[in-house]
């Protein structure tokens, strides 16, 4: 058998009810390859293994007193460090939060105790969820496991890294602007933003609340699939939680594409989309059509501004969502004569310049005299995107772009331009703006042997749609390149 | 253009105490970026509702029921500074 | 000399008593230990979330339609951000440009004179955690340190703001009064001033009478009684009007009223306003009130202190009585059991406005645990009617009831109260006391009715105030002018 850390979390669990592995056994092997390629990769924060082990031993003895979880039962998960794990120290990348370890779980922690999953750590990130290649963490950055000198992309750099390098079999991380699926891209493997409101969103250190949503990394669509179907539904702790049923979502995976309509969109797939990323889409695209649907151009001209209205609504949320890092009940403190002194002095000390950064944008933006011409339009501008959404899906059933509008880029070179660093996330972020569900699909790598990430977009609720053509764009490509560091052999650095 | 922004007057209302030389780099930052951002006022939007919520939904509400605290030993376990069972801090200027 | 006018709005802020906080299921109960009654989401750490308590949306919007507010179809909830310690997230979860409820009104009465009060908004948010002062005698600007306890924080908390409409000290109690009476009647709050359950903020600005300019305003904080607030405006009042008569000018600032110095001071004052960049709360969805719900809201209001006021009044009493009846409980009940039964309005009215209450704060007893019972005072109302007891000694009867001496019956019996009706027997003693007067008889003949209350009470006296003083008062007048 290849590598247990390899495997797909299908074929694990298949293994695992056949007999022919233990979670023990594939927790091992999963811990092992991490101590491998740790030193290269920096993509774990916290790495459980004693909790991690404790915990395959008892998925072990609860499968074999005949108690079944489900598919993710004993199967090695990692989370990001933005959700709270009690017990275990939750940093969110920042020094602010050094050493704090959270008094409760958050929602989807505890889905994935009930899941049978076994945590094996919380991956990193960039400050906050606020990047896109984390090199914002103040933890240091994650490497990229198909080229070790460039980035895995942001913000769920780590989530992304590690799946990709077999240092977990599945992962969640969370996506507010493209955080999920634009590492998920860089990194090779399949990366998934749900509905807005179809998974809780207690427990998320917050960055923006009308945006964030948590979602799974995999190695395929279905382990995808899988890892959505544990976490998503309804949760009384988040007033902004889905209420209704949650969709089919694996109920037309292998239904195909014939009879669908695709849409690519003219303004996420052509200005500053590198040529070779543009070739792979069309590729992929050429398939679809090959498969049955119908390609068209769709233009959605509102595009154009969604990098500019997210750059207002974002900061000006986290910039309130960030306010109560304050040195005041828990994190760090700084000193000062008076609570004022000290709160500002915490606050410059324990956030990074990307965070301020933001912070004071959207402090700016929300101020009096400004809130109109800034935040207010881009809520309004919001209005125009979502509604040019809606209205594409009146005519296609799903919509299409890269993920990504460059491959996996150099460690280093956008740090000191913050704009080119935000345009990294322009194909993703309009779905983050109108709530829609997406997901990044590898098809390709690029001639320096470095991944293309095809998106598939769909209505809200539309993760069965959605799934259903990732899949196909996934048999389509035939995409089974790995990751150089995804091997348990030393790999010189 | 990049805008021209009262950098003091922001870092005083977010709560970070920044120098001299950090409030004008971040003045700057902030100005190049605004510049990007202000292009939203290029798009006509009169009539046209903001959006503060992607999911349209009323009334989400919870029972008014019980369901609990956590211990003070866990929640003052985290505090930097606690006295008593009290969170303790430095002396507070302004009243609210 | 400017004659001045003051012109007051004021701001209440009212706990409700919901079994659970506004955002979380923490309970809402006081005095505990400090920090016991938190969690996550009232102490604002990483990752919490707040949802909304559905009692408390019923108990808003019952305060709002006693108050005859509109109800909004859709209202927000915004974030009102400002970094202070006892306010964990460092905004509070408020209400902004749209609240629940808005545009209502209240009546309130001074000395019979009503007046109108604008109520222009009731909105929903959220309380704060408590700090305590270290060192320094606890007032906050010597202090060493500071303690925080998040046990009130996130406790459901309604603020309810008037239209500057009132005039007086006078008006701002009456209202406070007002106010809390009807918060009660709905049973949303014990709304306890000296608890803080109930908080009031003035707003006071004086100006020349009739100059429609407003003048500068100041806001007074730390009300903690009705007596407090009508103190404190009436202070800054005056304090205003002789600021402005020597030259000097309102600066728009927050005071702290001193209960013990009876003054307002200014506090250490703030930076230029605050910011409170307000946005919508995204984490929380807009609220809807059908109008179905408005209208079951209504359907279930309890009778409000006006309308009970408005009853008692058709029922025989007058204004004032019918407010002290309303404003405890029991006495509203044993007066409407007694006039169920068929008592004297008028005259069991004032006993129980008049005499049981005076009773009631000199024994520290109430009412209710008194043996007054309602059909006591159907029977003594009774024997007054048929002239079995004068007024003033029904009034030594119900002090005996009130006691526990027995039913009204056994105490006139035994405190030989019974009125003498013979009309035999009073008349030979009106014949004698006319006789031993003979110049206030002269007097009365002569058109001045002054002696006859000397001769009414010469008349009490000589029959040991047993006489009927309708009908002696009646046959003085008989025998002198007829």
């Amino acid at each position: 058998m290849s590598d247990p850390a390899d495997l797909t979390i299908k074929a694990a669990g298949a293994a695992m009810r056949a007999g022919e592995l233990t979670s023990v056994d594939l927790t091992e092997a999963v811990l092992e390859r991490a101590r491998i390629t740790e030193s290269h990769l920096h993509a774990f924060l916290t790495l459980d293994q004693a909790g991690a082990k404790a915990g395959a031993v008892a998925a072990d003895a609860a499968l074999a007193a005949g108690e079944d979880a489900g598919p993710l039962h004993g199967i090695p998960i990692a989370l990001k460090d933005n959700m709270c794990t009690k017990g275990i120290e939750t940093t969110a990348s920042s020094q602010i939060l050094s050493g704090w370890i959270p008094p409760y779980n958050a929602t989807v922690v505890d889905r994935l105790d009930t899941a049978g999953a076994v945590i094996v750590g919380k991956t990193n990130l960039d400050e906050f969820a606020m990047g896109s290649s984390t090199e914002n963490s103040a933890y240091g950055t994650t490497r990229n496991p198909w080229d070790t000198d460039t980035v895995p992309g942001g913000s769920s750099g780590g989530s992304a890294a590690a799946v990709a390098a077999g240092s977990a079999l599945g992962a969640f991380g969370s996506d507010t602007g493209g955080s999920i699926r634009q590492p998920a891209a860089l990194c090779g493997v399949v990366g998934m933003k749900p509905t807005y409101g179809l998974v809780s969103r207690y427990g998320l250190i917050a960055f923006a609340s009308s945006l964030d949503q948590i979602g799974p990394f995999a190695r395929s669509v279905d382990d995808a699939a899988v890892l959505l179907e544990a976490i998503a539904g309804f949760d009384i702790h988040d007033a902004t939680s889905i209420r209704g049923d949650v969709p089919n979502i694996r109920g037309s995976l292998n239904s195909g594409v014939a009879g669908l309509k695709v849409g690519i969109v003219t303004e996420l797939s052509t200005t500053g989309i590198d040529p070779e990323v543009r070739a792979a889409v069309d590729q992929t695209l050429a398939g679809l059509s090959d498969a049955g649907a119908e390609v068209v151009d769709v233009s959605l001209p509102s595009c154009e501004y969604g990098l500019s209205a997210y750059y207002l609504i974002a900061p000006a949320e986290c910039s309130a969502n960030l306010a109560r890092f304050d040195g005041v009940r828990f994190g760090l403190r700084a000193g000062g004569a008076t609570t004022e002194e000290m709160m500002a002095a915490t606050r410059a000390e324990g956030f990074g310049p990307e965070v301020i950064r933001r912070i004071l944008l959207g402090t700016y933006a929300l101020s009096a005299g400004y809130y109109d011409a800034f935040y207010g339009q881009a809520q309004r501008v919001r209005t125009l995107i979502r509604r040019q959404f809606a209205a594409a899906y009146e005519d296609v059933d799903v919509l299409v772009a890269p993920t990504s509008p460059t491959t996996a880029f150099p460690i280093g070179e956008r740090t000191a331009d913050p704009i080119a660093m935000y345009y990294a996330d322009v194909c993703t972020i309009p779905v983050n703006l109108t709530g829609d569900p997406a997901i990044s699909v590898p098809v390709e790598l690029d001639s320096k042997g470095l991944p293309i990430g095809f998106q598939v977009m769909a209505p809200a609720l539309g993760e069965e749609r959605l799934f259903q053509v990732a899949k196909a764009v996934e048999d389509i490509a035939g995409f089974t390149a790995r990751a150089s560091l995804a091997t348990s052999e030393v790999v010189q650095p | 253009m990049p805008v021209e922004i009262d950098i003091a007057k922001v870092a005083s209302l977010a709560r970070i105490a920044l120098s001299e030389e950090e409030l004008r780099q971040y003045g700057e930052q902030l100005g190049a970026i605004l510049e990007h951002a202000e292009r939203v006022q290029q798009l006509p939007t009169e009539g046209i509702p903001p959006t503060s919520h992607p999911v349209p939904m009323t009334n989400a509400f919870r029972d008014d029921v019980v369901t609990g605290s956590l211990p003070a030993e866990d929640i003052l376990a985290g505090a930097p500074e606690a006295e008593d069972g009290y969170f303790r801090v430095p002396p507070v200027l302004g009243d609210s | 000399m400017t004659d001045y006018e003051a012109v007051i709005g004021i701001e209440t802020h009212v706990e409700l008593m919901t079994d659970s906080k506004m955002f979380c299921g923490c309970p809402v109960i006081f005095g505990e230990a400090p920090n016991t009654t938190t969690c996550p989401v009232c102490l604002g750490l990483p990752g919490a979330m707040p949802v909304p308590n559905a009692e408390a949306m019923e108990g808003i919007l019952k305060i709002g339609t006693a108050l005859d507010c509109q109800v909004a179809e859709i209202s927000y909830f915004h974030r009102k951000n400002y970094f202070y310690p006892d306010l964990p997230k460092n905004y509070q979860i408020s209400q902004y440009d749209v609240p629940i409820c808005h545009d209502g009104s209240i009546a309130i009465d001074v000395d019979g004179e009503p007046t109108q009060i604008g109520i222009t908004r009731v909105h929903m948010e959220e309380d704060t955690g408590k700090s305590i002062h270290m060192g320094g005698g606890g007032r906050i600007h010597d202090a060493e340190y500071s303690l925080l306890d998040f046990n009130r924080s996130g406790v459901p908390l309604v603020e309810i703001v008037t239209e500057p409409d009132l005039r007086s000290a006078e008006q701002a109690r009456a209202y406070g009064a007002e106010l809390q009476r009807i918060v009660r009647t709905l049973g949303v709050s014990d709304a306890r001033l000296e608890e803080g359950s109930m908080r009031f903020d003035a707003n006071i600005s004086v100006r020349p009478s009739g100059d429609p300019v407003l003048g500068t305003r100041a806001e007074i904080k730390n009300v903690n009684s009705l007596r407090s607030l009508q103190r404190a405006v009436a202070f800054e009042i005056d304090r205003q009007i002789e600021l402005i008569e020597s030259g000097g000018t309102v600066v728009q600032e927050t005071r702290h009223w001193n209960e013990e110095s009876g003054k307002t001071t200014s506090m250490r004052s703030k930076e230029e306003s605050e910011d409170y960049r307000y946005f919508q709360e995204p984490d929380l969805v807009p609220i809807e009130v059908s109008a179905e719900w408005r209208d079951a809201v209504v359907a279930g209001l309890p009778e409000l202190p006006a309308a009970q006021r408005a009853r008692y009044q058709a029922l025989g009493v007058d204004v004032r009585v019918a407010g002290v009846l309303v404003e405890t409980e029991e006495l509203g009940a044993l007066f409407e059991d007694a006039m169920t039964a068929g008592g004297d309005p008028r005259l069991i009215g004032n006993w129980l406005s008049g005499e049981a209450v005076a009773w009631s704060r000199a024994e520290s007893i109430a009412v209710g645990d008194s043996p007054l019972t309602a059909q006591h005072l159907v029977e003594l109302a009774a024997m007054v009617g048929d002239s079995t007891l004068s007024a003033s000694a029904a009034k030594q009867v119900l002090g005996g009831v009130l006691h526990g001496e027995g039913s009204p019956t056994e105490v006139a019996e035994a405190r030989d109260l019974v009125q003498i009706s013979d009309g035999g027997v009073i008349e030979a003693a009106v014949d004698e006391v006319l006789a031993a007067h003979p110049d206030a008889v002269e007097g009365i003949r002569g058109g001045d009715m002054k002696p006859i209350g000397f001769l009414v009470g010469q008349v009490m006296r000589a029959t040991g105030g047993k006489a009927d003083p309708k009908q002696v008062q009646q046959l003085i007048r008989d025998k002198t002018t007829g």
